[in-house]
């Protein structure tokens, strides 16, 4: 084997990589697998393949397998080669397997027993190989088969197989907690083990542990503190320093399990103040690693018992977020705000316009996470402006995933902070018209019922105007194609009960217009039979009103159709629409009594009435009846019985229609569509699993449907007074906007303060006034939970407003001297260096910038110099290189794709690239051109088609 | 559980390095790699190196001619793993020298070998250069072992000789 990682190499193999490399499609890949598949096949069956060319085959099976193929003939030689004595091959072997096997593959028996060896070795890696695979491939009924090695390793004097050992422990929990429950003490122990990298890798389980069980772990919390003390205090090794940051992956995962330790325990949380207090203090806030730590104690900070202090900081922390031109530590930004604003909602208003420019950004990523804020703060007073923006997005989307949740929360939005049923239901028809196959069915339900409720007041007229308009709504709305089968059953349902409640539509337009629903989704049963059934309830309505019923010819071969249809559902429907309308006036009013869809269906579940007649005849000598349960010889049958229904009853299906007897109301509540419900894909967890016939009637009573309803208590005094008008509005209804009445000439003035501010720049006034307005109508009221916020609060709001605008012409001049300089940002904005060089200088004034650019390069060199000084001195700098070295490295290959000025900007740093350049080539005593030169002499060309794979990836 | 998989991917959207933490049948391998690299690939440099894909957030960062994609649960801190991305190639850096597609190409065990060190049940183990590679040197000959099964790490090699 060539040393050093040489290419020992076949040029079969090298060959096959080239040729992968340069593929340029994925047909030709495709190709170049299958072609490879044959050959392996041939080969690897035959007999005495020397190790090192078994090792190659399976390296080839990995790439196989790796670009979408399958390699199952060869697992058999994987699994062989984890048996082999060398430790890269037997390495190679367990990685495979691994790669090929989950764990309750077949062949997984044949390695365990290797595994049970390799784990008694005496080369520590070899042990550390296995444990590895005992990582992946241990299932539940083998994990007793390793434990007690696994358990004895956690003594094992290497640090490396502690600390695997303690990881396969982890595996083993996660699998299956009961196997190892009387062993977590052990992941305690090995929290105070002497290697960092062990105790590093047991908050892992821990972590786990306590989320699971946070009260059996408070004790560990000094524990915790101290560690991350002493991390924050650089008191563990160089080694895990990651950009000048001790141990950054270890703060951060000790941030977060005092975050769950501290959570809602004043006590707890009293000793950790200080530490994050530091770490705070303490963070690089310019470098990458520096932010994800400080957006993890705000996490932290946002979580335990809240303590001024922090809160503050953490504060500060997000309007630097926010502040960024960086779109992740925006992200990271609205992603905190809307972690702090559950503790101190105050803070949401400082940063409206930065958050409204997150929801207009174009990235997606950023627009979702602003929705996620958006609908945290959602309160009843910017309820209308949030869930009109969410509908907007999500009609413009097309990831039915997203499309869903995004239709729930509107939902779920709509029902809780609806100002108006009328705007409820304006909003339920536009989620329902562009998402309506994607939201539960249980929201249909809940419109009927609003729309049969009303107002929930005994205002009739108001009820009926609401109908109407909702019947208006509708036939407007039928006329659009293809409209979801959840919306048309509401719709054919309002219109069966409602339709001609108002003499305003004759019966003959809406029974036409059901015809024209049953005949344009002819294969939608359920809307179908929704349909029918809106048909029967309308002319039922005409007799009853004692009006001459002409049955149109279109609504007549209708049933006819169905009179023979295969579903026996629609077939019955169809019948009974034959039978109504036979009947007479007298007849039908008793059986489809008009608007009476939210009376009481009294139940007699004893069947009561019959007993006189029960009575009768067993006096005449017939066998009383006996429970089905009780009847002997049917035991196990009614047994199996009982318990499918019982399950049947815990699952998703409903068998409903079964339990309850019909009564002759029933016909009016579509039934088959309660079968049906269960079908929409959305989870719901927040709906009560109640059917829609016991809800109906007994809604006001029912105290598990009551987070059904909507809340309307106290947001009824909102209807008349707008608190947004959609987007048409003219920028001059901004004074009122945000005046919102009460001191209007507060408002004014702040207005025409805020144009002179902005006279220069009107386009931007236009801009910041559409802004303006939507901040106030999102953020207008989020600081307050009354619900009519006093003047005085008013006034001082407007001038915060005022001083907020101020800012924005500040920064836009940071904005303006940033631009000036684009070339000192890279464009990779994850890039290390002199990004974040240059974005402290920001920091630190902006104004400095003005001055010149000398300030900077002075900042820049010093940042640049310090960590490269701070780390000479470090032995790891003398072997190879160090975080500093690559950096460096990677400097010179940054600013020449850069301008000029930039590489001026560092003088202090474009010395010292030769130096290290050198020196930095790892433990391979390669070079880069060497690399070159070989790869060429193995007949890969980089001048051929794929420059590319030369290219270095921190160049 | 934190990390769900990590993938290398060119810019032609060819997988070079797929490792996953949960199992995952190679439809579904297939499928979902087409789906984030399509997304990640469309998206330009200004915007975040955060997309989320069904249940996961795909954490990507490109380096030169290669897309790093990590998968991650929805509550994982995205700027930490942005970050270890980092190291990770700080780590392939130290090892091959101004590492390169090729690298990894060539050398997809070693890749490997380095995130098996790294990353173990979806956690984040060792984030230490030296211990990483440690093992990688053992195996290579670059680091003789000592008769009690201690090794000498390049540190305390460095410490006996200065």
């Amino acid at each position: 084997m060539g040393s050093q990682g040489g290419f020992y190499q076949s040029k079969e193999f090298l060959d096959l990589v080239k040729s992968i490399g340069e593929a340029r499609s994925k047909a030709e890949e495709d190709r170049i697998v299958l072609n490879e598949i044959e050959t392996l096949k041939r080969r690897i069956s035959e007999p005495d393949i020397p190790k090192r060319k078994m090792k190659e085959y399976i390296i080839r099976l990995v790439y196989i397998e790796m670009l979408g193929h399958d390699a199952s003939f060869g697992y058999i030689h994987a699994v062989k080669m984890t048996h082999d004595d060398s430790l890269l091959v037997k390495r190679t072997g367990y990685l495979a397997v691994t790669l090929f096997l989950n764990e309750d593959h077949d062949l997984i028996i044949l390695i365990v027993n290797t595994i049970q060896k390799d784990l008694k070795s005496d080369n520590y890696l070899v042990v550390c190989a296995a444990l590895n695979a005992v990582c992946k491939l241990i299932n539940e009924e083998t994990i007793p088969a390793v434990l007690p090695q696994v358990m004895e390793l956690l003594a094992h004097p290497k640090e490396a197989v502690r600390k695997k050992a303690i990881m396969a422990l982890h595996r083993f929990y996660q699998k299956s907690p009961s196997s190892v429950s009387h062993l977590v003490s052990n992941f305690r122990k090995r929290l105070c083990d002497n290697d960092p990298g062990v105790m590093g890798a047991t908050l892992c389980p821990l972590f786990e542990l306590i989320a699971r069980d946070v009260n059996s772990y408070k004790d560990l919390v000094i524990s915790f503190v101290s560690i991350l003390k002493q991390v924050a205090e650089r008191r563990l090794s160089k080694a895990y320093d990651y950009h000048q940051m001790p141990a950054p992956f270890i703060q951060i995962k000790l941030l977060k399990i005092l975050a769950l330790l501290g959570s809602g325990d004043k006590q707890a949380s009293e000793n950790m103040y200080t530490v994050v207090g530091d770490i705070f203090r303490k963070c690089d806030s310019s470098s990458n690693i520096g932010n994800a730590v400080l957006y993890e104690c705000i996490c932290c900070v946002s979580s335990i018992y809240p303590n001024p202090k922090l809160l503050e900081s953490a504060a500060d922390v997000i309007s630097r977020f926010l502040k960024s031109d960086s779109h992740n530590l925006k992200y990271m930004g609205i992603d905190a705000l809307g972690r702090l604003i559950k503790i101190s909602p105050e803070i949401a208003e400082q940063h409206q316009l930065a958050v409204i420019d997150c929801l207009e950004d174009p990235d997606d990523t950023l627009k979702r996470k602003t929705f996620e804020l958006l609908y945290k703060m959602t309160k009843s007073i910017n309820v209308e402006v949030i869930v009109d923006r969410m509908i907007d997005y999500m009609i413009s989307i097309s990831d039915n995933h997203y499309k869903t949740e995004i239709a729930s929360r509107c939902v779920e939005l709509a029902e809780q902070f609806a100002p108006s049923n009328q705007w409820f239901i304006q909003t339920m028809n536009r989620v329902f018209e562009h998402a309506g196959d994607l939201v539960n069915i249980k929201v249909a339900h809940n419109l009927m019922r609003l729309i049969a409720e009303g107002f929930g007041e005994d205002d009739d007229n108001a009820d009926s105007k609401l109908r109407s308009s909702a019947v208006e709504s509708y036939l407007r709305i039928l006329g659009e194609p293809k409209l979801p089968s959840v919306f048309l059953q509401v719709i054919c349902w309002v219109l069966g009960e409602y339709g001609t409640a108002d003499r305003m539509f004759s019966a003959s337009d809406i029974t036409g217009k059901l015809c024209d629903v049953a005949e344009a989704y002819s294969n939608d049963e359920t809307v179908k039979a929704y349909a029918t059934t809106a048909l029967m309830k309308i002319y039922a309505f005409e007799i009853a009103a004692r009006r001459k019923v002409d049955m149109l010819p279109e609504c007549q071969s209708l049933m006819e159709e169905l009179l023979a249809s295969h579903s026996t559902d629609l077939q019955q429907r169809a019948y009974e629409l034959q039978a109504v309308i036979g009947l007479d006036a007298h007849a039908v009013e008793c059986i489809m009594p008009s608007d009476a869809s939210c009376e009481d269906i009294e139940v007699d579940r004893d069947l009561s009435f019959l007993n006189d007649y029960i009575q009768e005849a067993i006096e005449k000598g017939a066998q009383p009846y006996i429970p089905e349960s009780e009847r002997s010889g049917m035991l196990n049958i009614s047994n199996f019985r009982n318990q499918d229904h019982h399950e049947a009853s815990s699952h998703g299906l409903r068998f409903e229609a079964y339990e309850l007897p019909k009564p002759a109301l029933q016909s009016r509540i579509p039934q088959a569509l309660i079968a049906s419900t269960e079908i929409v894909p959305v989870p719901e967890p927040m709906y009560p699993r109640e059917s829609y016939q016991t809800t109906m009637p007994s809604i006001p009573s029912d105290a598990g449907s009551a987070e059904l309803k909507l809340r309307l208590e106290g947001v009824q005094k909102k209807w008349g007074r707008p608190t947004y008008t959609p987007a048409t509005s003219t920028s001059n209804s901004t004074s009122q906007k945000t005046v919102n009445g009460t001191s209007q000439g507060d408002g004014a003035s702040t207005v025409s303060s805020m144009r002179e501010t902005y006279d220069s720049r009107k386009l931007q006034v236009e801009v910041s006034h559409e802004k303006q307005k939507l901040a106030a109508s999102l953020f207008g009221g989020s600081s307050k939970t009354e619900k009519r916020p006093a003047t005085g609060h008013k006034a001082a709001k407007a001038s915060s407003h005022m001083v907020e605008n101020s800012h924005v012409l500040k920064s836009s001049m940071e904005v303006a001297s940033d631009k000036a300089t684009p070339a000192q940002q890279p464009p990779d904005l994850l890039d290390l260096g002199e990004a974040t060089a240059t974005s402290t200088a920001l920091q630190l004034d902006p104004f400095k910038q003005l001055e010149g650019l000398l300030d900077t390069t002075e900042v820049a060199s010093a940042v640049n110099g310090a960590p490269a000084a701070s780390i000479s001195p470090d032995i790891m700098a003398l072997y190879a290189d160090t975080a500093a070295g690559i950096r460096n490295k990677n400097d010179p290959d940054l600013l020449s794709g850069l301008s000029n000025p930039s590489v001026t900007n560092m003088p202090g740093t474009t010395a010292m690239p030769q130096v290290t350049q050198s020196s930095s080539k790892g433990p391979n005593p390669k070079d880069s051109l060497e690399k070159d030169a070989l790869v060429r002499q193995m007949g890969v060309n980089p001048s051929s088609q794929n420059p590319n794979l030369f290219k270095d990836l921190l160049g | 559980m934190g990390i769900r998989f990590i993938l290398m991917v060119n810019k032609q959207g060819q997988t070079r390095l797929a490792q996953y933490y949960e199992w995952l049948t190679l439809e579904e391998r297939r499928a979902l790699e087409g789906e984030i690299v399509r997304k990640c690939l469309a998206r330009n440099e200004q915007q975040c190196s955060f997309v989320e894909h069904r249940n996961y957030k795909i954490v990507y960062r490109r380096y030169a001619s290669l897309f790093f994609l990590v998968g991650v649960d929805n509550d994982e801190n995205e700027l930490a793993i942005l970050e270890f991305i980092h190291l990770l190639v700080e780590t392939m850096d130290r090892h091959f020298g101004n590492v390169c597609e090729l690298d990894i190409m060539f050398h997809l065990e070693k890749a490997h070998f380095m995130l098996e060190e790294m990353v173990m049940n979806g956690c984040i183990v060792e984030t230490s250069k030296a211990n990483i590679l440690t093992p990688e040197m053992v195996m290579n000959g670059c680091i003789v072992e000592t008769s009690n099964a201690n090794i000498l790490t390049p540190v305390q090699l460095l410490e006996k000789t200065s």
